[in-house]
């Protein structure tokens, strides 16, 4: 069962070895050399007024939490798409009344504006 | 404990756009207070390009601040020429001949489609599209031959003297201008089936950097920009200055106020400007491109070599300059981003005491801030570019 | 034993030599196709010994260059996640051709091998499982910079990409119920069948385009914003955040990114032909031999031509897919960022719902 994950795992290694060898190779081959405001970092030629590592605004969270729904819902209806003909219309109908749900809360953010950005 | 509020603030993000940016293409520093993608307030710094323009006028003789000129709005240098030119003559008070005047509105209206050319191309650019760009690049340089055909530079042309221009149409002018012109039209009808009717790019430039035709005014916009707010102010048609009022010709108006209404009078006028090259050449009177008035005009090359009083007056005029009598004068010509004036005082000697510049771009450019708030980053970006800020010119 | 391991040798192989070698030309064909769309000659240079090869050396001479150019590291970034941070941008979408069928069964001296890396059960979970780890490549490399450019990149990449990622998991799900399998393989042999109305064949083969259509637009919509490319490239907007999340990067770094974005859009390529444009299949050729529609006749084919022209097929199909997506690149202007939100929660999330539910409908009729 798990032997189908080898080839998987090859490729993995392959990809992380080949992505390593870039980074050593880059690291080795480039030249270094420091100064001061060449380590700064980029902002439009003068100092940097905040640091970036601050709060940023909530509503970048707001479509990590809207992801985190939604993508459950998807993932719940995979396996039901595949066994989809077996189950029939019993199933179907069944999946109805999950789908009505999950389109409430579509309409439900929607109305109350989760999915606007201004 | 604190404040359930003061706990779940959110942080505003101070971005600085400029003054060395992609967007800002001129040097300008754009602060943006940011909530999330919103402006929250935006200041905007100029003064990154300032060279003392007006001072170093004053440190030559009137014929020598030219190529300074040129170097206000590169893009259409010719017509910084003209209005300085305008200014010195009014002072003088000559009467440039027709031929000249002829000459200095076609180059005035090519240098235009140039430069609208240049503010939609990287506008365009700037949002995404970038083949519409390399489309109005092809263009412009097209605009740039038939320039460089008049006065052999290209970009910084200095091709209008006091009284005059440096010299007459080439023989093959109007054949070269017709083949240009067409390809220039199918040019800008790709860019027009490009972008005109492209959703995303309505979607980016529509209600997005909307002013009043009333806050335009109080602004001091003029130009496409003031254009765009309904307000059909256009010195060609109002104060019709060199032969605009010999040619047929519309101003096209906005009615929203917004970037996609001065991107849309953008591109009529310069359609408006083909017609109106179309129309004067037809027109063009034989005649002389200076006038004949030995306190301005340099004698011919020939003379000066073989006879004495020539001689003299060459020196003089060249190193004593162009004397206009006291007083002072202003002379404004619509550029393509609005209201270019120039006001200069003299105090009879040969180098003028105030040359005082008065750029479109100065002015379009300080509402920016007022259009950017409330707005989204990304707008920012056409607003900016559809706003045309020339840092040459603004900064001066 | 040994000639499984052979063969699997033989794939792997083969999917990074294709994968590399096509992200490398794909820079080229990115210039060469852009140059062509504005008028102008594009890159031809770059010669090796005289010969330009009209610019195909360009990616080559990027590479000793990346190679070269020294790797900067801002003093106040994170250097860890700094240099981690192209890493994982760039494995996930290598690994994840490892389920991507490109051809049909090969036969050669009597063994047999499906003409795919890893044949799962659970391939497109597995392909979606992997393409959404690059993420946070993309989250990483903003935040670990120090640059308030790239951290705004680096919020709007995420967030974009995980709205995208919903609409792309439930765009797909009518393709499931219609095939009934999330198994590549079975998704794309399960196309080469034929639509039977009322006992008559049609010889129309069942591809997801033209079985689930809303779908298809959908996806390569939605597809096309996961790879954060114009129109969707609000994340590196050079004209508001000069270059994004990888503005503090340089050298082979940087390459990286370039380099997961052209494999992101070959994976996207792949995924669309396998799922929509009948994978490997060309009409009426079946192991066999060549079908001619609408009569019994059979022309006869070795199965390692048919093997080998569905290979060519697939790429075939491939190339289009990515012809296609550079074509939008260099035509259309970018979206603002709202709109793209909008454009995915409101726009393809309920249509792909209402897509999940015309399906079912649809399927259940028609099997009765």
């Amino acid at each position: 069962m798990l032997g189908e994950y080898v080839p998987v795992l090859i490729t993995l290694v392959v990809a992380m070895g080949l992505a390593a060898t870039f980074i050593l190779l880059t690291t080795i081959l480039g030249p270094k050399r420091y100064l001061r405001v060449k380590m700064e970092p980029f902002e439009c030629g003068v100092e940097q007024l905040v640091s970036p590592r601050r709060r940023f605004s909530v509503k970048f969270y707001l479509v990590a939490m809207l992801f985190i729904l939604f993508d459950i819902e998807v993932v719940f209806l995979y396996p039901w798409a595949v066994r989809f003909r077996e189950l029939g219309w019993y199933g179907f109908g069944a999946m109805m009344i999950f789908l009505g749900v999950v389109f409430i809360t579509l309409a439900y953010e929607w109305r109350k504006g989760a999915l606007d950005w201004d | 404990m604190a404040e359930p509020e003061n706990e779940l603030h959110t942080d505003e993000m101070i971005l600085n756009i400029g003054p060395s940016h992609p967007a800002t293409h001129g040097t300008v520093r754009v602060l943006a207070t940011l909530d999330g993608e919103n402006i929250v307030n935006a200041d905007v710094e100029i003064g990154y390009l300032h060279r003392a323009f007006e001072k170093s006028c004053e440190h030559g003789t009137w014929q020598q601040a030219f190529p300074y000129t040129d170097r206000l709005n590169y893009n259409s240098a010719i017509i910084n020429n003209v209005a300085y030119a305008m200014g010195v003559e009014k002072l003088l008070g000559i009467d440039v001949p027709e031929r000249c005047r002829f000459i200095r509105t076609i180059a005035s209206e090519i240098s235009r489609v140039a430069d609208h050319l240049t503010c939609i191309g990287p506008s365009a650019m700037e949002v995404g599209a970038f083949s519409t760009f390399l489309y109005f690049v092809e263009a412009r340089e097209l605009m740039w031959d038939l320039i460089e055909s008049l006065c052999g530079a290209r970009l910084t042309n200095n091709y209008v003297r006091i009284g005059g221009v440096k010299a007459d149409l080439p023989a093959d002018f109007a054949e070269k201008l017709k083949a240009h012109f067409v390809k220039t039209r199918q040019l800008i009808d790709d860019v027009d089936k490009l972008l005109t009717h492209n959703r995303i790019f309505i979607d980016r430039m529509r209600g997005t950097g909307v002013l009043s035709a009333e806050d335009a005014i109080d602004w001091g916009w003029t130009g496409p920009c003031l254009r765009s707010t309904g307000v059909p102010l256009d010195l060609r048609k109002d104060e019709p200055y060199l032969v605009y009022d010999q040619v047929d010709f519309d101003v096209p108006v906005g009615e929203y106020g917004d970037n996609f209404d001065r991107y849309l009078v953008r591109m009529e006028e310069m359609h408006q400007s083909m017609r109106m090259v179309e129309q004067l050449l037809e027109k063009i009177p034989e005649g002389p491109i200076n006038v004949e008035d030995t306190r301005v005009r340099w004698p011919a090359k020939q003379l000066v070599y073989s006879r004495m009083e020539e001689l003299i007056n060459h020196f003089k005029i060249v190193f004593e300059g162009v004397q206009p009598p006291k007083g002072e004068a202003y002379a404004a010509v619509e550029s393509p981003n609005g209201e270019l004036g120039f006001y200069l005082v003299s105090d009879g000697s040969g180098k003028p005491v105030k040359v005082r510049c008065r750029p479109p771009g100065f002015a379009n450019l300080q509402a920016l801030g007022p259009i950017l708030k409330g707005g989204m980053l990304s707008d920012l970006v056409p607003s900016f570019g559809m706003i045309n800020m020339i840092g040459g010119e603004c900064d001066r | 034993m040994p000639a499984e391991a052979i063969f699997m040798a033989g794939k792997i192989g083969f999917v990074f030599f294709l994968v590399l070698n096509l992200a490398g030309v794909l820079g080229w064909v990115e210039r060469k196709q852009s140059a062509l769309m504005q008028d102008r000659i594009g890159a031809n240079r770059a010669p090796i010994f005289g010969i330009t090869a009209i610019g195909l050396f360009h990616p080559l001479a990027d590479a000793i260059k990346a190679f070269t150019k020294e790797d900067f590291i801002p003093a106040r970034a994170h250097k860890l996640f700094h240099t981690l941070a192209p890493f994982i941008a760039l494995v996930p979408a290598l690994t994840a051709f490892a389920v991507i069928p490109f051809g049909d069964t090969l036969t050669i001296g009597g063994e047999t091998t499906q003409l795919v890396v890893a044949d799962l059960d659970v391939g497109v979970l597995f392909v979606f499982a992997i393409m959404s780890l690059a993420t946070f490549g993309v989250v990483l490399a903003g935040w670990s910079s120090y640059n308030n450019y790239s951290m705004l990149g680096g919020l709007r990449a995420s967030a974009q990409m995980l709205s995208y990622e919903i609409v792309m998991g439930l765009t797909l799900v009518g393709v499931f119920m219609v095939y009934g399998s999330l198994q590549l393989t079975e998704i794309a042999r399960a196309q080469g069948e034929y639509f039977v109305f009322g006992g008559v064949n049609t010889w129309i083969p069942k591809w997801g385009i033209l079985t689930q259509p809303l779908a298809f637009f959908l996806f390569l919509t939605a597809a096309v914003a996961e790879s954060k490319r114009l129109p969707f490239d609000v994340a590196e907007a050079e004209s508001e955040l000069v270059a994004g999340y990888f503005t503090e990067y340089s050298g082979m770094k940087f390459l990286m990114f370039w380099m997961a974005e052209f494999v992101e859009i070959v994976v996207i390529s792949a995924l669309v032909a396998t799922l929509f444009l009948g994978g490997w299949q060309i009409p009426w050729l079946h192991p066999d031999g060549l079908h001619v529609p609408f009569t019994a006749i059979v022309v006869g084919l070795p199965s390692l031509v048919v093997s080998m022209m569905g290979v060519g097929a697939f790429l075939m199909k491939v190339f289009v897919l990515i012809w296609l997506q550079m074509t939008i690149r260099w035509t259309l202007p970018r979206f603002r960022y709202d709109q793209i939100m909008r454009l995915g929660w409101k726009m393809i999330l309920p249509l792909a719902l209402v897509n999940v539910v015309l399906t079912g409908f649809v399927v259940l009729l028609l099997n009765r």
